[in-house]
């Protein structure tokens, strides 16, 4: 006969192997979109080099911004690298509000990861956010660059 | 009850038919650019490996906490930190979590869901998919690249949008499900 104590310990150990059983099971689901996401990334590394992103811009502050938030939308990877090809991007002459619009959307908004996005978290909710996260960081490039005239 | 499990069933199938397809149509576009460049293509598998090997670390951790979430997290103690009722602190909470965690983002949409199954607010979600923009231990390198004022500025700002953004997915969404609501 198990006493109190032992059935209580019992069922924890159950709980805890039930959860993480499910924990797993859950995992296994988003596999299929993770793998693809990574392959689609290593095209991109593969792909398209640093030297492309550079020739794209135009020199026109406006369309460089819009430029910027779009090229930071498609383009993903270690927020470093964003910093990086920004610094360059100046370096080149590019705008601060493009280079910036180009650093917010780098992290904010994922093309590449909106399968996965839409698969996981539902379609309304990923195209919702990566749009808003779209124009805001056209909206904090703005921002960023009058705030640090006025206070520079 | 019966009718809520038929539900997630369905969504699980959903959400694997779905992934599987994207993963087919990725396999096929290597096909079709092995054709026009296999070195680059090699070179993308080997890039991918490393990808994968890099996030290992973090996708373990994700498994962890999502182990840890289905044992402690009660669909209660979720709403009552992140749920409708949470007010200021479950902002803070997104916020700060957003900021803290680590990894490629697409690592942390499961955690996510679970949470949001638990009861997670959608606005706090994507408050915290937002403030993975912000990551302390990078902050050095974008000073050495932009300076530190603007480094100051821009965070300030991305902290800030990314609570709007969350407040107004929860708008738009809800629009949205009063508008179906109203035509079922």
């Amino acid at each position: 006969m198990k006493t109190d104590m032992e059935s209580r310990k019992d069922s924890k150990w159950n709980r805890i192997v039930v959860s993480f059983s499910k924990a797993i099971k859950n995992f296994s689901l988003i596999l299929p979109v993770l793998f693809g996401i990574i392959l689609l990334l290593g095209l991109f590394k593969s792909y398209i080099s640093q030297q492309m992103i550079t020739s794209v811009f135009t020199g026109e502050i406006s369309k460089d911004t819009i430029l910027g938030s779009t090229l930071g939308s498609i383009f993903t990877g270690s927020p470093i690298t964003s910093y990086i090809v920004g610094g360059e991007l100046l370096k080149d002459g590019v705008s601060l509000l493009a280079v910036t619009a180009f650093v917010a959307s780098w992290v904010t908004v994922g093309i590449i990861q909106l399968p996965a996005e839409a698969a996981i978290l539902g379609k309304r909710f990923a195209i919702t956010r990566n749009l808003l996260s779209f124009l805001f960081s056209m909206v904090i490039a703005v921002a960023t660059v009058v705030t640090l005239e006025v206070v520079a | 009850m019966n009718n809520i499990k038929k539900e997630k069933m369905k969504g699980k199938n959903k959400t694997l038919y779905y992934g599987l397809s994207f993963f087919i149509f990725v396999i096929i576009l290597y096909i079709v650019l092995f054709f026009f460049n296999d070195k680059k293509t090699y070179n993308a598998v080997h890039a991918s490996i490393n990808i994968f090997i890099q996030i290992l670390p973090v996708l373990a951790l994700v498994i962890f906490l999502m182990g840890i979430s289905n044992y402690f997290l009660k669909p209660k103690t979720v709403s009552k930190y992140l749920g409708e009722e949470s007010g200021i602190k479950g902002w803070l909470i997104a916020v700060s979590l957003g900021i803290l965690s680590h990894g490629s983002i697409y690592v942390w949409y499961p955690l996510l869901k679970d949470l949001q199954d638990h009861g997670m607010r959608v606005g706090l979600i994507a408050t915290f998919l937002y403030n993975r923009a912000v990551k302390i231990p990078l902050l050095p390198i974008m000073i050495y690249y932009f300076g530190i004022i603007f480094v100051f500025i821009l965070t300030i700002y991305m902290i800030i949008i990314s609570v709007v953004e969350g407040k107004l997915i929860e708008m738009i969404l809800n629009t949205f499900e009063n508008r179906r609501a109203r035509s079922d």
